[in-house]
């Protein structure tokens, strides 16, 4: 009788054990509508030549909108870089400007109107023209707030870039022509020397009229791009679709792309690994290496125009003395930390801009690890005892600092050596960035994502006086610095620029209100049968030319 | 009839728990720092763009203006608009719960079949070396952290012996359509039977992520529970009678051990619903748990209140049902 029970039992739990192994035992190879499929023995068969040419990439987050003028983050430029275009575009890998939809363009000896020849017989995904008209009505759009197309919460990198909106004092755009169907002028207030350089920019991308009427610009995406919008699951994945009427003929090369959200850093990789998805970022830097020894995949490394840095804030004791930190800057092991936190994937930092970024100043010699040195420069700002400070860190990996906990620990340890004693705070990403901005702090770990590859972006945006309470984490404030960084911004001879920004760099180290301690190279994973896939600095990129084996 | 009169008292007791909750719920994520204009204009924005949208979202205004606006609109059936996507909470949330609810539905379906049977034969075996092995892997299901688990099952399942899927619903090159939003019914809806097995693939890894942890607490709960039934009198009479032994256990038994392994179960579903972020995160599984601590990331103020209200309200409601399964299961207790 009891054997029968057992038995009861234990056939139950088979049974179930058989579901659970029947549904993984079976063999896709043998469904025809299972082609392509992840889950399959081997690693996914090469299509056959008329399957679709797809490409998934995996990263960390959704996409917020896909109007491209509503959002700031990179999730959303990454997929609105493949459906739209700019008016000019930069060069694969560097930030050199190069034609857009704009094929060409001059500017007028006082630097103030700039003229475009638009790229002829180019359709919007909806079947309307791209002309000089849909251009201008795409800047209306953006520089005017009262434009009932214009969003709500404002355009926040219109407003950056370009001085503010129409009517605004700075703002640099005075008006727009449209000179014939394929030319339009802009005529500026003021010359703006990173003007070519900004309109190249993903939030500055040309989209339907017909679509912005619509009103649904966020959610059905239209623009000129080498991709149609097809669908979008909230949160899973968004797919893009060849847009066979491309103007740049013979590309793209894929049928489909897919972008696909999976949170975790270590499930995206087993996702690469085991075939699910094609390519991914956002890879542990510790994983770097077993990417690198898989020949199955391969590792790409996107060039750098970031920079992570420990910030001092420059109003409060000690660190209103510059040679507390000075001091500071000899204690950190700058090569060591690229070692240990960026798994090798970095350089050493001396400016707060990167050296892929024209105007970057290589004179200029970093201090050395020195701790002798430091104690001594300590002693004479009245400190030979050290202190004790309060040292925030970041809670978050970001791809200029990718553990700012760890990071920040093994600067305690040297900070000790010299007396300085630290007590390391971290608090919940937008606690963070509030109090940073706002000066609430005294020590701490932050960085920089470039945007249009302009010193400008770095020197003016990090330490001018005007962005004390915005991006001027270390609230420095230098009036020849000042002066330097204005002048910079309104001179359209590069290599006058070149010279004030090798200038401004040169007092921005002697006054070292930050420590600059690496510019990251982000890399990325993918299968070994994806090419033509280039990084840019920029940090994300259309992947009109890659193509998958 | 008393049924009746006590489910409508209960479904009114709702609403003092439901305000009350929300009460909390507004008072911490107001008290935390941090600005939800910050979070959505980005690290970038100007403090001039700031303020404006600070303004233009109504964060201006004292806390309890807010809470009666949101309270306001709540009467209504209106659950706000998301401050990051601008997207009504109703529509946006209603996909994020379907695949929430579809994967703890099979990881229940999971922990309790195995865990009631696992509890059953232990008890009816204890001591055995089947009873030790239930208990000892009840112990390490209990205490084993689900993104390890999680982790572990990707790494074996998928990247080694490519078994199954390790991340999303279905397969992103051939993706299911969608029409109630749960993927299993959608894929028979359609009569697409390629993309039902592909679901069913999809939902094993993380429904056994998900359910390790329930199936140990019920298998526990089952196992201690029919030990005490097993001792009583008319058990004794049962087999005394000459029942078989399988009738005993599986019925009469078990209908009196099933109480508290009921209330467990519903508990166990309630939290699940809410509580499934580190299994939606690892599983890249597009579910109301990550919805929600993403919206607290960016201090989306709706949506972290709209969805906290929305899960309690499951929970009440599950547990409203579980409450009343037991005069089914039991015939004895009455309701007044």
């Amino acid at each position: 009788m009891k054997k029968k029970v057992l038995t009861a039992a234990m056939t139950s739990l088979l049974a179930l054990s058989m579901v659970l192994a029947g549904c993984s035992s079976s063999q896709p190879a043998q469904q025809p509508s299972d082609q392509g499929q992840a889950q399959q023995q081997t690693p996914p068969a090469e299509p056959a030549k008329n399957e679709p040419k797809q490409l998934i990439i995996g990263r960390g987050a959704d996409t917020k909108s896909l109007d491209p003028i509503r959002e700031t983050d990179g999730e959303t430029f990454r997929v609105t870089e493949n459906i739209y275009e700019t008016l000019v575009s930069y060069e694969d890998t560097n930030t050199t400007v190069i034609p857009g939809l704009a094929e060409s363009w001059e500017i007028s000896e006082d630097g103030l109107t700039y003229t475009f020849k638009l790229r002829q017989g180019v359709k919007f995904h909806d079947g309307t023209d791209f002309n000089a008209e849909a251009v201008k009505f795409n800047f209306d759009r953006w520089m005017d707030k009262s434009n009932k197309y214009h969003n709500p919460e404002g355009f926040p990198y219109y407003n950056d870039m370009f001085g503010g909106y129409k009517g605004d004092p700075d703002h640099v755009i005075k008006e727009i022509k449209v000179v014939d169907a394929h030319t339009i002028q802009f005529v500026l207030n003021r010359t703006q020397a990173p003007f070519l350089a900004n309109l190249g920019m993903s939030p500055f991308a040309i989209a339907s009229p017909k679509a912005i009427e619509g009103g649904k610009l966020g959610d059905e995406p239209v623009g000129t791009g080498p991709f149609k919008f097809a669908g979008w699951k909230r949160n899973d994945i968004i797919t893009l679709e060849k847009n066979p009427d491309y103007w740049n003929k013979g590309y793209p090369k894929l049928d489909k792309v897919i972008f696909k959200v999976i949170p975790e850093n270590t499930a995206r990789l087993t996702a690469l690994t085991s075939g699910e998805i094609d390519l991914m970022d956002g890879l542990n830097p510790d994983d770097a290496e077993a990417v690198k020894e898989n020949k199955d995949l391969q590792l790409l490394l996107r060039p750098s125009m970031n920079v992570g840095y420990l910030a001092f804030n420059t109003e409060k004791k000690p660190f209103d003395n510059p040679k507390v930190r000075q001091a500071i800057s000899h204690a950190i092991n700058k090569p060591e930390m690229v070692k240990a936190f960026y798994s090798g994937l970095g350089e050493p930092a001396t400016n707060p801009m990167p050296p892929s970024l024209w105007g970057y100043n290589d004179q200029i010699k970093d201090r050395e690890y020195n701790l002798d040195q430091a104690k001594k420069l300590l002693a004479e700002a009245g400190y030979p005892n050290g202190f004790k400070v309060q040292f925030m860190a970041m809670p978050v990996p970001r791809p200029y600092i990718p553990d700012g906990k760890k990071m920040a620990e093994a600067i305690q340890q040297d900070l000790k050596k010299i007396g300085i004693e630290t007590e390391i705070v971290t608090m919940e990403w937008a606690t963070y960035l509030e109090k940073t901005r706002l000066g609430e702090y005294e020590m701490c770990l932050l960085g920089w994502n470039g945007d249009n590859g302009d010193p400008d972006n770095f020197l003016y945006t990090l330490l001018d006086k005007n962005t004390i309470n915005g991006n001027n984490i270390p609230r420095y404030s230098n009036e020849e610095v000042h002066q330097l960084l204005l002048k910079a911004q309104s001179t359209s001879d590069q290599k006058e620029r070149e010279t004030l920004y090798k200038k401004a760099q040169e007092l921005i180290f002697n006054d070292a209100p930050l420590v600059p301690i690496a510019h990251s190279t982000p890399p990325i994973a993918a299968k070994a049968g994806v090419t033509g896939y280039q990084p840019h600095p920029k940090g994300s990129e259309s992947v009109e030319k890659v193509d998958i084996q | 009839m008393a049924l009746l009169a006590y489910t409508i008292r209960r479904l009114l007791m709702l609403i003092p728990v439901l305000l009350g909750m929300s009460l909390i719920v507004f008072a911490i994520i107001h008290a935390i720092p941090g600005d939800p204009a910050l979070t959505i204009l980005g690290e970038k924005a100007s403090p001039q763009a700031l303020a404006d949208l600070r303004e233009q979202l109504g964060l201006n205004n004292p806390w309890y203006m807010q809470y009666f606006h949101y309270l306001g609109n709540l009467l209504k059936g209106d659950l706000g608009v998301s401050l990051h996507s601008k997207a009504p909470i109703t529509v946006e949330m209603g996909p994020y719960l379907a695949a929430t609810i579809e994967l703890t539905l099979v990881s229940m379906l999971f922990a309790v079949f195995i865990g009631v049977n696992a509890g059953i034969i232990s008890a009816w075996k204890q001591n055995s070396w089947f009873d030790y092995t239930c208990m000892l892997i009840a112990l390490i299901g209990v205490s084993m952290p689900v993104f390890w688990l999680g982790l572990m099952e990707q790494w074996v399942f998928a990247q080694e012996l490519k078994w199954l899927p390790s991340i999303g619903r279905d397969n992103p090159r051939d993706p299911v359509a969608e029409i109630t939003h749960f993927y299993i019914i959608d894929s028979i809806l359609a009569g697409r039977w390629d993309h039902f097995r592909d679901v069913v693939e999809h939902l094993i890894l993380p429904g056994i992520a998900l359910g390790t942890i329930p199936m140990a607490i019920i298998a526990r709960i089952t196992r201690s529970s029919m030990l005490e039934v097993m001792r009583s009198d008319y058990i004794r009479t049962a087999r005394a009678k000459g029942l078989g032994q399988f009738f005993v256990v599986y019925k009469h038994a078990l209908k009196n051990a099933l109480i508290p392994v009921l209330t467990i179960v519903g508990v166990q579903v309630g939290l699940l619903i809410g509580g499934a972020v580190l299994t939606e995160t690892i599983f890249g599984w597009p579910g109301v748990g990550r919805y929600i601590y993403t919206a607290i990331g960016n201090r989306d103020y709706p949506v972290i209140q709209s969805g906290i209200l929305v899960i309690a309200t499951i929970f009440v409601l599950i547990n409203l049902v579980v409450d009343l399964l037991y005069a089914y299961v039991d015939p004895r207790i009455k309701y007044r």
